[in-house]
């Protein structure tokens, strides 16, 4: 596994975040996480790039717990659930992508765009391209550190359909042809049937964790999932 | 009330520390402007100002104490804003409001105060002795050489908190590092324009250069050729027609910035800028 979780628990002020969660996500994998709207996805993400501390429980990447060692956390790269990016920001896409740490050589920089289909847009500044476009320069500035493990947090809200098919597209090729395993969250589970090869499907615990077939394939569980997000729809309503 | 106006004698003093300052201001305010904090730099000069009066009040060097009073009243109503969850403008206000009352209340405190010595502070003066000039470029030099190793840093803090601490930048830190740096830069610019008019100089070249530039390093390279500008033009227009040196540097700083949108708003220069497109 190059990513275990066990018994992983968060309390926001009395309140359960996050359940007593274990689950492991192996070499490869394309796993598509699906729940309601504050079923604890982000939280989850939170956790496993060390962004939130406070929890019960361990988080292991390549074998080290992320509490001892942020080192190996330098593996996984991140694309945030939606950019929030100031339209006047004086930012080129170049620029935007050699702000990482490790990213000053601009061959790499270069490679990165290209595998996002941008390569061709390096010099435009960040605030003047589309939501969809910037999500692509988002999935590059991750690239740019040759990640082992993508992390998306809900990445194609608010994305038209040519967009989102396109950042698709790019994803599986990442996930297919540079052998990086993608951990995804999102609420349509159509793309999820489609792209993802293993599902967790959470709601503060998680209640399945597998191969995408037998998900998808079980009406019961389907029938289950829509219940739960339909409760919390009304909940948050 | 007497504003100085620069003498033939005071220009060279005058010039070499307006450039390193306006380079200074240029660099740190565009940081600031970009966090939306553009009036940061107006506040930890009303606190310096607390500071200044509480030198002069007991008799030490005065500009050392407000650098220290600035930093630590900016560092320490950062930790509550992050504490209480305070608007940044709310802390601005605060730290603004109670740095000049804490400034009046020690000048009124005084016997020995002279007035002319408070106005140097709160207008400028145009007469920068060499001591404060080699203060004045060794503080700049230093504050522009962390800058330059802790820039990428400090620009993806500012770009995205989120994704900066995912990618291991200590966020607050720099954040932390940007308020020292901002503080002392207030405290040896306010010898050039004073208290009352050090946030031109952070947030007017940056602006102007922003209708242009769509590159980071352009913008901040483009706000510094802004500043250096209006600071000699001010200098040489103060001891021209005999005016107030800090009230001249921030009416041109203004004017470009009206150039700027004249500019835009005509057509010459488009969104992305005439600079980017030619390079």
């Amino acid at each position: 596994m190059i990513v275990d979780i066990k018994k992983l628990s968060v309390d926001y002020s009395g309140i359960k975040a996050l359940d007593d969660i274990s689950f492991g996500i192996a070499k490869g994998d394309f796993l598509g996480i699906i729940g309601p709207n504050g079923a604890g996805k982000s939280t989850l993400f939170k956790c496993m790039l060390g962004l939130h501390t406070q929890y019960d429980g361990t988080i292991k990447v390549f074998d080290h717990d992320i509490r001892d060692s942020r080192k190996y956390l330098s593996q996984i790269g991140f694309v945030p659930q939606k950019p929030v990016v100031d339209r006047n920001f004086p930012a080129t896409i170049r620029e935007v992508l050699s702000m990482s740490q490790n990213s000053s050589d601009s061959e790499k920089i270069d490679e990165a765009l290209q595998k996002v289909w941008m390569h061709e847009l390096a010099d435009r500044r960040i605030g003047d391209l589309s939501v969809g476009q910037q999500q692509r320069v988002f999935i590059a500035k991750a690239l740019v550190n040759s990640p082992k493990i993508l992390v998306l947090d809900e990445p194609v809200t608010g994305i038209d359909q040519y967009n989102k098919d396109l950042f698709f597209q790019i994803l599986g090729e990442l996930n297919t042809k540079e052998k990086i395993s993608i951990i995804w969250s999102s609420h349509d589970l159509d793309a999820v049937e489609r792209l993802a090869n293993k599902v967790a499907c959470l709601n503060r615990t998680l209640f399945f964790h597998g191969v995408s077939e037998e998900f998808f394939s079980d009406d019961e569980m389907l029938k289950k999932y829509s219940e739960t997000s339909m409760q919390m729809h009304m909940h948050h309503h | 009330m007497t504003f100085e106006a620069v003498s033939y004698e005071s220009i060279p003093h005058a010039l070499v520390s307006g450039i390193a300052i306006s380079i200074l201001c240029s660099a740190i305010g565009l940081f600031l402007v970009l966090r939306k904090f553009s009036l940061f730099g107006d506040a930890l000069a009303h606190s310096a100002f607390g500071g200044v009066a509480f030198g002069l009040f007991i008799g030490i060097y005065p500009l050392w104490i407000a650098c220290g009073v600035a930093i630590l009243s900016a560092l320490g109503l950062t930790k509550i804003r992050q504490k209480f969850d305070i608007s940044s403008d709310a802390i601005v206000a605060i730290l603004l409001a109670t740095g000049l009352g804490a400034g009046i209340i020690l000048v009124s405190m005084s016997d020995d105060l002279e007035i002319h010595d408070i106005e140097e502070f709160l207008f400028g003066s145009a007469i920068i002795d060499t001591p404060n000039v080699i203060t004045i470029l060794v503080m700049a030099g230093a504050i522009l050489a962390i800058l330059f190793f802790t820039y990428k840093k400090l620009l993806y803090s500012t770009f995205s908190e989120e994704q900066a601490r995912a990618s291991g930048i200590p966020v607050e830190k720099m954040g932390y590092l940007l308020i020292a740096m901002a503080g002392v830069t207030v405290v040896i610019s306010m010898q050039l324009v004073g208290v009352l008019l050090i946030s031109a100089l952070f947030v007017l070249p940056n602006v102007s250069a922003m209708l242009y530039a769509r590159s980071f390093k352009k913008t901040m390279m483009l706000s510094m050729c802004f500043a250096v500008s209006a600071t000699v033009s001010g200098i040489f227009i103060s001891y021209q027609f005999d005016i107030a040196q800090s009230g001249c540097i921030v009416l041109v700083a203004a004017a470009i910035f009206v150039g700027s949108l004249v500019a835009k708003g005509s057509g010459m220069v488009k969104t992305t800028g005439i600079l980017a497109k030619r390079a």
